[in-house]
C-alpha cells in the first residue's frame, strides 16, 4: 500500500512538469505583453520593466528562471500588484477558499452518498424521488443561478442569513456559499452512488452474503458499500476540479476574498503572472487531491495495489 | 448411519411454484413441484438451462429477483421456510441451509479478505468470538484441501485460482455445518481436471457431516458417482425422479432418455454429438399439454390435450409421461 | 406413435407467434423509438426544445425591437403588453425579449459547434486508441486521465485571456475540452468491435487501419456517439453560460444567456425580470436537453434502469 502511494506520487511529477511547461509557453507566445495596457508607456520605462521581470532574456532562459523559481515556491511577480507577489496573494486567499472548498466537498460527499444509497435501496420510493429532484436541481440550475435565488430568498426576503461577505468567518456566512458549491456535486455523487449501489446489490457476491444470513445491515455496510464506493471515489478527482471552478463563481457572487476572486480579477485585467501562478497552484492542488483519491481507490479495490 | 435417521425427512417441497411478474405478463418458472429430501441424502437436480432448476432453490433461500414470488410450502424440519419473515429467514439460511454458487470468480466479495468472508457467519450464527471463528475457519480450509491455509487466509479473492476459490466457497457454506447444502452447478466454471476433485470434496464432506446435498447440474454425467437420487426437471416441472442406477438403466421419460443419449462417451466413436432437437418452451406461453411434446419423438395426439402427472412407474421411480419407455426387463421379455 | 402432422405444425406456429418471433422480427431502432415515445418527459422535452429553437431563430422577425437598439422611451421598463416590451427592457433601454432570444440563439450555436468539435476529436481519438491498443492505447488513455483531473475551465479562461475574447475561439475551446468522456466511450466500443468478424475480414483483406477505422468501426459507433453527444449538449451550454457569466464569453453587443443572467443578478432587487426571463429560458433549455439525452439513453440501453 505504501509503495503504491509512493509510486503514484512519483508519477505526478511528469504530469505537473508537462502542465507547467505548456502553460508557460502558451502564455509567453501570446500576442501582446503584460504592459500593453490602454495607456502607452515610454519605451525606456517599458525596457526597464522588461529587464526587471527578465522579459528581455531569450524565452528558454526565462523558462528556466521560472521553473527554478517555482521549485523554490516563488510563483513570480504579479504585474498589477506592487505590494504582493503571486505567491503572497494566493496565500492571502487560500484560507478562505480552502475552508469553503473543503466544507462543500465534505458536505457534497456526505449528502450525495447518503441520498444515493437510500435511493438505491428504496428504488422508486420516497428517498428515490428526493434524489431525483436533487439531481435535477443540481444539474439544471447552474450555480450562478442558484446563488442569486438563495440570496434573494434567505438573504433578502427572509433575512435569515447574510447575503454575502466573510464577516467574522462564522457559520452563518458560510452556509449559502457552501450550499451553492455543494449542491450540484451532491446531486452528481448521489446519482453515481445510486447507480453503482444498484449494480453492486445485483452482484453475485451480494447474493452469497445474503445466502449466509448475515442480515441486511451487514450485507449493505460490509459487503456492498466498499465496492459501491469505487465509482464515487473515482469521480471525486474530477469533482475536486469542478468544485474549484465553482469557487470562482461563488467567491465572486458572495464577495468572498478567496483565490478565485483574485484569479477572475487577474484574468479580466490580463495580469499574466497572476493568472499563470494561480493556474499552476490550482493544478498542483488538484493533482495532489487526485493522488489522495487514487490512494483511497486502492484501499477500496485491492486489485489496483498490485499494479 | 441407522435407517431411522436416514429416513427422517429434512426438506419437503409441496406444490411449490415460482412466478416472475414481467411487463409482458407472468412467467411461471416452477410450477407445482413436489420433492422430499431426507437427512444426509444426496439428490441431483438435472435439467437444461432455463428449466427452473436454479430458481427453485434460489426461491427456497429467499434469493429470487425482486419480481419473483414463491407459493406452496417448503418445509425444512417441519417449518415452512417460505412463510418466514426476513429476519427469521436470516436465522435459517447460512446456518441450517447453505448454498454454493455456480461461479466462484464472482461469488466472493473482491474487496474483502478471505478471512473476513469466512468468519462472519460463525460470529453471527454461532456467536463465536473473532479468534474462535478464525480457528474454526482455518480448520475448514484445511479440510477443503487448501494448502498453506494460514497464508491464504489473509489474501483477497483475486489472488487465488478458480479452483481454490470454489474450495473457499464450499468451506464457507459448510462452516456452520448446515443440514442442507445446495450446490448450483458448482463445477461448470472450472477446469475439467479440477471438476472431479471438487465433486469428490462434496462427496466426502457431506458424508462426513451428514449434510443433505442438492446438486443442481445440467450434466447427467456428473451425477452418476455423486447422487443417491436424481430428479429431472423440464420447463419448471419434475418430469422424472428415480434412484441413480434405476434412472440410468430404465429412463422412462423421453426427455431423460434424450439427455442420457446426449452424454458424449469416449468409448463410442460418434461422428456428431447427439442433440435434442428444438429448444425449451417459452415459460410465458407453455404448451397446453405436456411441456416436452413439441420436441418429443414419441409425442402423440393425447400429449397435447393435458399435462401428464408424475406417476409411479416402478418402485421409487416416478415419471410424468403418457407414453413412458418400457423398462429394460420388459423389452427383453418381449424380445 | 404417429402425431397428426397438421396439428403439430399448428402447435409450432402458435408457439413461435407467442414468442414474438414473427418472420419480420423487431428492429432495434424501431423498438428504441417506441420506448422513447412512451417516455413522457422526453416527448414533452422534444416539443419544448423545438419551440425554443423556433423562437430563437424565427422569433426576432416577429417582435418589434432589435436586440441592440435602445428604446429611448423605455429604460428599465418592467414587462408590459402595451409598448411591445413583453419582457421589459434593460438599463440601456434594450428589449429583453429580443436579447433573450438572441442569447438563446448564441447558446444553441455554441452547443452545436462545440458538440461537433468534441464529437470529431473524441471519436477519432477514441477509435485510434482502441483500435491500435497496446502501448499507444495506454499512453493515450493516460493522457485523458490527466486531462480529466485538470480544471479545464481555467484553461479556457487562460486561452480567452491570451487570445482575446473571440466567439469562434470560445466555441472551439469548449468543444476541444469536452471530448474526454466521448473518447473513453468510443475507445471502449472500439475495443469490443475490433474483434468482430467484419473487422477481422476487412483486416484479412489487407485494408489499411485508417480505412478500417473510418469505414468499419466509426459507422458502428453512431448509436452510442449520438446518445452521448445528446448528453454533452447541456454540459456545453452550461459551460458557455458559466464563462459568459464570469465575463469571458461573448462580448457586447452580442449576448448570451449567461451574460444576461449576470446582468440580471446585479439588478435582481430593482429589476427582477432581468434575471427571471433569461433564467427561465436557460433552465428550460437545459432541462429539455437533459430529458432528451436521458430518454435516448434509456431507449437504446433499457437495461440501465
Amino acid at each position: 500500500m505504501l509503495s503504491y502511494a509512493f509510486r503514484r506520487l512519483l508519477s505526478t511529477i511528469p504530469v505537473l512538469w508537462i502542465a507547467v511547461t505548456a502553460c508557460f509557453f502558451v502564455l509567453r507566445l501570446a500576442p501582446g505583453g503584460p504592459f500593453d495596457g490602454e495607456r502607452s508607456l515610454p519605451p525606456a520605462i517599458l525596457q526597464n520593466l522588461a529587464a526587471h521581470y527578465n522579459l528581455d532574456k531569450p524565452l528558454i532562459q526565462q523558462y528556466f528562471y521560472y521553473v527554478g523559481d517555482l521549485l523554490r515556491g516563488d510563483l513570480g511577480p504579479s504585474f498589477s500588484s506592487e505590494d504582493f507577489n503571486v505567491a503572497q496573494q494566493i496565500m492571502i486567499g487560500l484560507p478562505y477558499t480552502f475552508t469553503l472548498g473543503m466544507t462543500a466537498f465534505a458536505l457534497a460527499i456526505i449528502i450525495g452518498v447518503a441520498v444515493g444509497c437510500l435511493g438505491a435501496l428504496y428504488q422508486n420510493k420516497m428517498p428515490d424521488y428526493v434524489l431525483g429532484a436533487m439531481i435535477l436541481v443540481g444539474v439544471v440550475f447552474p450555480n450562478f443561478l442558484i446563488a442569486p435565488i438563495l440570496q434573494l430568498v434567505f438573504g433578502i426576503q427572509l433575512a435569515w442569513l447574510p447575503v454575502g461577505g466573510w464577516g467574522d468567518g462564522s457559520l452563518k456566512f458560510l452556509v449559502l456559499p457552501v450550499v451553492v458549491m455543494a449542491l450540484p456535486h451532491a446531486g452528481r455523487i448521489s446519482r453515481i452512488t445510486r447507480g453503482s449501489m444498484i449494480e453492486v446489490m445485483n452482484q453475485n457476491f451480494i447474493r452469497t452474503a445474503k445466502a449466509k444470513g448475515i442480515g441486511p445491515r451487514l450485507t449493505v455496510m460490509r459487503h456492498a458499500l466498499k465496492p459501491a464506493m469505487m465509482p464515487v471515489v473515482s469521480y471525486l478527482g474530477p469533482a475536486a476540479s469542478y468544485l474549484l471552478t465553482g469557487s470562482l463563481v461563488v467567491e465572486s457572487i458572495f464577495g468572498l476574498p478567496g483565490i478565485g476572486r483574485y484569479f477572475i480579477n487577474a484574468a479580466l485585467n490580463r495580469d499574466y503572472g497572476m493568472v499563470l501562478g494561480t493556474v499552476i497552484f490550482y493544478m498542483v492542488l488538484i493533482v495532489f487531491l487526485n493522488l489522495i483519491v487514487d490512494i483511497a481507490y486502492a484501499w477500496l479495490d485491492p486489485k489496483v495495489r498490485n499494479r | 448411519m441407522t435407517d431411522t435417521i436416514k429416513n427422517d425427512v429434512l426438506l419437503e417441497l409441496k406444490d411449490y411454484s415460482i412466478t416472475f411478474k414481467t411487463p409482458d405478463g407472468d412467467v411461471k418458472a416452477v410450477s407445482g413441484m413436489n420433492l422430499t429430501v431426507k437427512r444426509g441424502e444426496r439428490i441431483a437436480i438435472v435439467g437444461e438451462s432455463g428449466s427452473g432448476k436454479s430458481q427453485t432453490f434460489l426461491g427456497l433461500m429467499g434469493l429470487l429477483a425482486k419480481n419473483g414470488q414463491t407459493s406452496g410450502q417448503a418445509l425444512l424440519e417441519g417449518r415452512d421456510v417460505l412463510a418466514l419473515k426476513p429476519r427469521e429467514l436470516d436465522k435459517v439460511r447460512g446456518k441450517d441451509m447453505a448454498m454454493v454458487f455456480q461461479d466462484p470468480m464472482t461469488a466472493l466479495n473482491p474487496s474483502l479478505k478471505i478471512s473476513r468472508q469466512l468468519t462472519e457467519q460463525l460470529e453471527i450464527h454461532r456467536g463465536f468470538t473473532a479468534r474462535a471463528a478464525s480457528v474454526e475457519a482455518l480448520d475448514m480450509l484445511k479440510r477443503v484441501g487448501i494448502p498453506d491455509p494460514t497464508r491464504r487466509f489473509n489474501l483477497y479473492p483475486h489472488e487465488l485460482s478458480g479452483g481454490m476459490r470454489q474450495r473457499i466457497v464450499i468451506a464457507m457454506a459448510l462452516l456452520t455445518k448446515p443440514k442442507l447444502l445446495i450446490a448450483d452447478e458448482p463445477t461448470t466454471a472450472l477446469d475439467v481436471t479440477i471438476q472431479a476433485q471438487i465433486l469428490d470434496l462434496f462427496n466426502d464432506l457431506t458424508a462426513e457431516m451428514n449434510t443433505a446435498l442438492l446438486m443442481i447440474t445440467h450434466d447427467l454425467g456428473v451425477v452418476a458417482g455423486l447422487a443417491d437420487r436424481v430428479a429431472v426437471m423440464y420447463a419448471g416441472r419434475i418430469v422424472e425422479e428415480a434412484p441413480v442406477d434405476e434412472l440410468y438403466e430404465n429412463p422412462a421419460h423421453p426427455y431423460t432418455a434424450a439427455l442420457h443419449a446426449a452424454i458424449p462417451r469416449p468409448d463410442q466413436d460418434v461422428d456428431e454429438l447427439v442433440v435434442i432437437p428444438g429448444r425449451p418452451p417459452n415459460l410465458q406461453h407453455l404448451p397446453k399439454g405436456c411441456n416436452f411434446s413439441p420436441r418429443c419423438p414419441k409425442a402423440e395426439d393425447d400429449c397435447i390435450d393435458g399435462p401428464p402427472q408424475l406417476e409411479t412407474v416402478a418402485p421409487q421411480h416416478c415419471a410424468a409421461c403418457f407414453h413412458p419407455f418400457p423398462r429394460l426387463e420388459e423389452l427383453l421379455t418381449h424380445a | 406413435m404417429i402425431l397428426n402432422p397438421a396439428k403439430r405444425e399448428l402447435l409450432a406456429a402458435e408457439l413461435l407467434e407467442a414468442e414474438g418471433l414473427s418472420p419480420e422480427g423487431r428492429s432495434l431502432t424501431k423498438d428504441a423509438m417506441r420506448r422513447l415515445c412512451r417516455n413522457k418527459a422526453a416527448v414533452v422535452s422534444i416539443v419544448v426544445l423545438a419551440l425554443l429553437i423556433l423562437a430563437a431563430f424565427l422569433g426576432p422577425y416577429f417582435i418589434p425591437h432589435g436586440y441592440e437598439d435602445p428604446d429611448w422611451a423605455a429604460f428599465r421598463a418592467p414587462p408590459s403588453w402595451e409598448d411591445g416590451h413583453y419582457f421589459g427592457t434593460d438599463p440601456n433601454g434594450r428589449d429583453l425579449l429580443a436579447r433573450v432570444l438572441y442569447g438563446t440563439r448564441v447558446s444553441l450555436a455554441v452547443a452545436f459547434v462545440a458538440t461537433l468539435v468534441s464529437v470529431v476529436i473524441g471519436v477519432l481519438y477514441g477509435a485510434i486508441s482502441g483500435y491500435f491498443g497496446g502501448r499507444l492505447d495506454s499512453i493515450m488513455m493516460r493522457f485523458v486521465d490527466i486531462m480529466y483531473a485538470l480544471p479545464y475551465i481555467l484553461f479556457v479562461i487562460l486561452l480567452m485571456v491570451i487570445f482575446g475574447r473571440n466567439v469562434y475561439l470560445l466555441f472551439a475551446a469548449i468543444g476541444a475540452l469536452e471530448w474526454l468522456t466521448m473518447a473513453r466511450i468510443v475507445r471502449g466500443q472500439t475495443l469490443s468491435l475490433k474483434h468482430r468478424e467484419f473487422v477481422e475480414a476487412a483486416r484479412a483483406s489487407g485494408q489499411k487501419p485508417l480505412k478500417i477505422i473510418t469505414k468499419h468501426i466509426i459507422p458502428n459507433l453512431v448509436g452510442p456517439v449520438v446518445i452521448f453527444a445528446a448528453l454533452t449538449v447541456p454540459e456545453i451550454i452550461a459551460t458557455e453560460s458559466f464563462l459568459s457569466y464570469l465575463g469571458f464569453g461573448v462580448q457586447e453587443p452580442l449576448t448570451s444567456l449567461g451574460t444576461l443572467i449576470a446582468e440580471g443578478t446585479d439588478a435582481m432587487e430593482s429589476m427582477p425580470w432581468l434575471l427571471a426571463f433569461p433564467a427561465v429560458f436557460l433552465v428550460s433549455l437545459l432541462l429539455s436537453l437533459l430529458f432528451i439525452g436521458d430518454g435516448l439513453r434509456d431507449a437504446f440501453d433499457p437495461k440501465d434502469r
